[in-house]
């Protein structure tokens, strides 16, 4: 084949990538709710040409709206777990560690948030009350007020049990500038520990699958993590995600193209506990797709990687951190993995649902 | 993780690459067909291509089999999920396979009761647990999957469950690979053969490759030792003018195969005359269906399936992107009509096949990548 031909056609398969997104499926399905690319979709296609606005367009984990001469972090989040309660956490921990997370790693200090619980007919009081409580040790624990709320009661059979929807406000740092559009090639790409322990959790303590092993979630605050690393890395942090639904898989690809760089890891220095490589290995999953509830992915400048890594290690959730890969010019726009094998594979965005209902 | 962990070594790994660097003929191309899509998932997975020669292509083979159900078998089994007395059962990556007219995760959002099941007993658990509903079980696969579901209907039939059935859509892997052999324009020099298969079926059903094709095979496991050591067994082959079946899978293959998981096989099914493959049209006797004796609990019979045919389109071109003869690029609806959202060959259905690769990663998914200095 011509490498004209072959050129042509992968530009305009590049055109078509670069052009927005159109939604057509005609119903919403499983996919659209898993974090991957059809999520992707549903969001580019059809809510923000909806809702446009500047505080929106970044799509980041929090919203910034100027207020005066500071700057106000926003994000909210909905907890749709079966079972609730797993091993490690149940919904309201998670519900609360999961919005002050997207917070914290928008570099802003979060300090009240909202909580709705729509409660289904027939729940236990117990069961609530034992979530109640595990929201208020959450909030505690962060340093945030749960400041207002909502609850609702649907008819039995219309909600698993409980869900949560909370809201989160922070200040934002004025110094801070973390931005996909702030990484360079040769900055590290720093984990705070191991991962797919959430999802893998969740997986075996659902029943289905009739696999006994020992595997907690990992739900927790990320606030000490992220000042850590603010403190140790300065202005050479650059770009911090939680890597929850769809892994870190997913996230990497979204950086990589909003980044307009490349994106390379090396397997061997990424941390998986065995049990969840024994788990996903049998379930044939792969565990960089698999969600996190309490790992910070961070972005730092070669200069101060180090450092940052030390930091993070020295705080009670970060001990296994680990640098795990790097920015690069090439694959411009992809994610690449060197295996331990000694091959390299791409990585690819989450396509489809591995889990169903994880968070 | 022990007993997967020594397969994956890099030390030995290096030393497999070393020894098949120093074999390769630098004068001629070796492209060895992996027929099986486990395979396929190993080679990706791991990198395996970056450790090989230039010389040395492996080309994917068809052996994914959700991606050659052709559509009008996706589209029978949606048109039994939409009763609404059925829970209809499959297996996860059945879900995203594409019919004509949408897939399985979509006829779930419209409100069919369809489950995910990751065994056909559990099909035959849902059943007990709802005597009052039809559980029908999707079966798919070659004959790695055939026994578990043969074990099923037997189970079934002899517990006397009646509201369960099966939709067979299990596949064998001989006639699809002759069909390629048969193809005049055939351009690969060896085979790689499928090891979880060959665990039912032994190594015996491929002595025809070497025999009537003058193709070398080897059978081999998934770990990606398993497959570079087969790689290197293959070009030995080829190197020394010899041509045979070998067995690199000893650890888990008999020469004669399981010879319990072919007797239940043999009572549980028959051969049907032909069955369509996405891509590859209609092959003789490539397909198995239930036997008299299980009749009753064939779907195809309980809902009178019309077995309806839903034309692969015309300008679709994997079965000449499995022959090697065109790279995916070359292919006239490549990336227009046929794309990994809306597939038409099963090329383009897993995220692993060559045209739905080529798709996301451009020529990166087939160019070797320089491992870089750390």
């Amino acid at each position: 084949m011509s490498e004209g031909r072959e050129q042509r056609v992968l530009d305009a398969l590049e055109q078509n990538r670069r052009r927005p997104p159109r939604f057509t499926a005609p119903r919403i399905d499983m996919s659209h709710g898993a974090g991957g690319k059809a999520t992707h979709k549903l969001i580019e296609g059809l809510l923000l040409p909806a809702f446009d606005n500047p505080a929106l367009a970044p799509l980041a984990d929090a919203a910034m709206l100027p207020l005066g001469d500071a700057s106000l972090a926003i994000s909210t989040d909905s907890y749709v777990v079966r079972p609730l309660v797993f091993p490690g956490g149940s919904i309201g921990e998670l519900a609360v560690n999961g919005t002050v997370n997207d917070l914290a790693v928008s570099g802003a200090t979060p300090f009240a948030l909202s909580a709705a619980l729509i409660v289904e007919e027939g729940l236990e009081t117990g069961v609530l009350a034992h979530e109640v409580e595990a929201m208020a040790a959450a909030a505690g624990n962060a340093g945030v007020a749960i400041a207002t709320g909502d609850t609702k009661v649907v008819e039995r059979g219309k909600a698993d049990g409980l869900y949560i929807t909370t809201t989160g406000v922070g200040v934002a740092d004025p110094e801070s500038n973390l931005s996909s559009a702030s990484v360079r090639p040769g900055d590290k790409i720093l984990c705070s520990g191991t991962l797919g322990d959430h999802g893998a959790a969740i997986l075996i303590a659902r029943g289905d699958l009739e696999l006994e092993a020992e595997v907690f979630s990992d739900t927790r605050a990320l606030t000490p993590l992220v000042r850590a690393l603010g403190e140790a890395a300065g202005s050479g942090l650059r770009f911090m995600r939680d890597p929850t639904r769809g892994g870190v898989g997913t996230v990497l690809n979204e950086l990589a193209r909003d980044s307009g760089y490349g994106v390379a890891l090396w397997e061997e220095n990424i941390p998986i506990r065995d049990v969840v490589n024994g788990a996903c290995e049998i379930l044939g999953i792969d565990p960089l797709y698999v969600a996190n509830e309490g790992k910070l992915l961070a972005v730092v400048a070669p200069e101060v990687a180090d450092s940052a890594l030390e930091a993070l290690r020295r705080v009670e959730g970060g001990e296994e951190a680990a640098i795990i890969g790097e920015i690069r010019d090439e694959p411009a726009r992809m994610v690449l993995m060197h295996t331990r094998f000694g091959g390299a594979r791409m990585i690819d965005m989450l396509v489809g649902d591995p889990l169903p209902r994880i968070c | 993780m022990k007993y997967v962990d020594e397969f994956r070594n890099a030390d030995l790994a290096r030393a497999v690459s070393a020894e098949i660097y120093s074999l390769v003929d630098p004068n001629r191309p070796y492209k060895i067909m992996e027929v099986c899509g486990g395979h396929t998932h190993t080679i990706y997975r791991h990198g395996i291509k970056d450790l090989l020669p230039d010389q040395v292509e492996l080309v994917h083979g068809p052996g994914c089999p959700v991606c050659v159900l052709p559509m009008g078998r996706v589209d029978e089994g949606i048109a039994i999920a939409e009763r609404p007395e059925v829970i209809f059962t499959c297996f996860g990556d059945m879900m995203r396979v594409p019919g004509s007219k949408g897939n399985l995760l979509e006829v779930k959002a419209e409100g069919a009761d369809i489950r995910m099941v990751y065994s056909p007993l559990d099909a035959l658990r849902i059943a007990r647990e709802n005597p009052d509903r039809e559980v029908v079980f999707y079966a798919i696969g070659f004959e790695t999957t055939a026994p578990s579901t043969a074990l099923t209907l037997q189970r079934a039939k002899k517990e006397g469950i009646e509201n369960f059935s099966v939709f067979c859509n299990h596949v064998t892997i001989v006639p699809p690979v002759r069909a390629l052999l048969d193809s005049p324009d055939l351009r690969l020099d060896a085979f790689i053969g499928p090891g979880h298969v060959s665990t039912v079926i032994g190594c015996r059903p491929y002595g025809f490759m070497p025999a009537d094709y003058g193709k070398p095979c080897v059978v081999a496991g998934f770990e990606p030792l398993d497959l570079m050591q087969s790689v290197l067994m293959l070009i030995r082959q080829l190197d020394e003018g010899r041509c045979e079946v070998e067995n690199q899978y000893g650890r888990a293959v008999l020469w004669e195969g399981n010879l319990k998981a072919l007797e239940a096989m043999a009572e549980a099914f028959e051969l049907r005359p032909y069955f369509e493959w996405r891509g590859l049209g209609f092959i003789a006797q490539s397909a198995l269906k239930l036997s008299a004796e299980y009749a009753d609990l064939d779907a195809e019979l309980r809902y009178s399936t019309p077995g309806v045919r839903v034309a692969d389109p015309k300008a679709c071109q994997c079965g000449e992107v499995l022959k090697g003869v065109l790279k995916p690029p070359e292919c006239k609806v490549f990336g227009t009509a046929c794309t990994p959202e809306r597939p038409l060959g099963a090329l383009m259905v897993s995220s692993e096949g060559a045209c739905a690769a080529y798709y996301n990663f451009g020529r990166k998914s087939f160019e070797k990548v320089e491992i870089g200095s750390r």
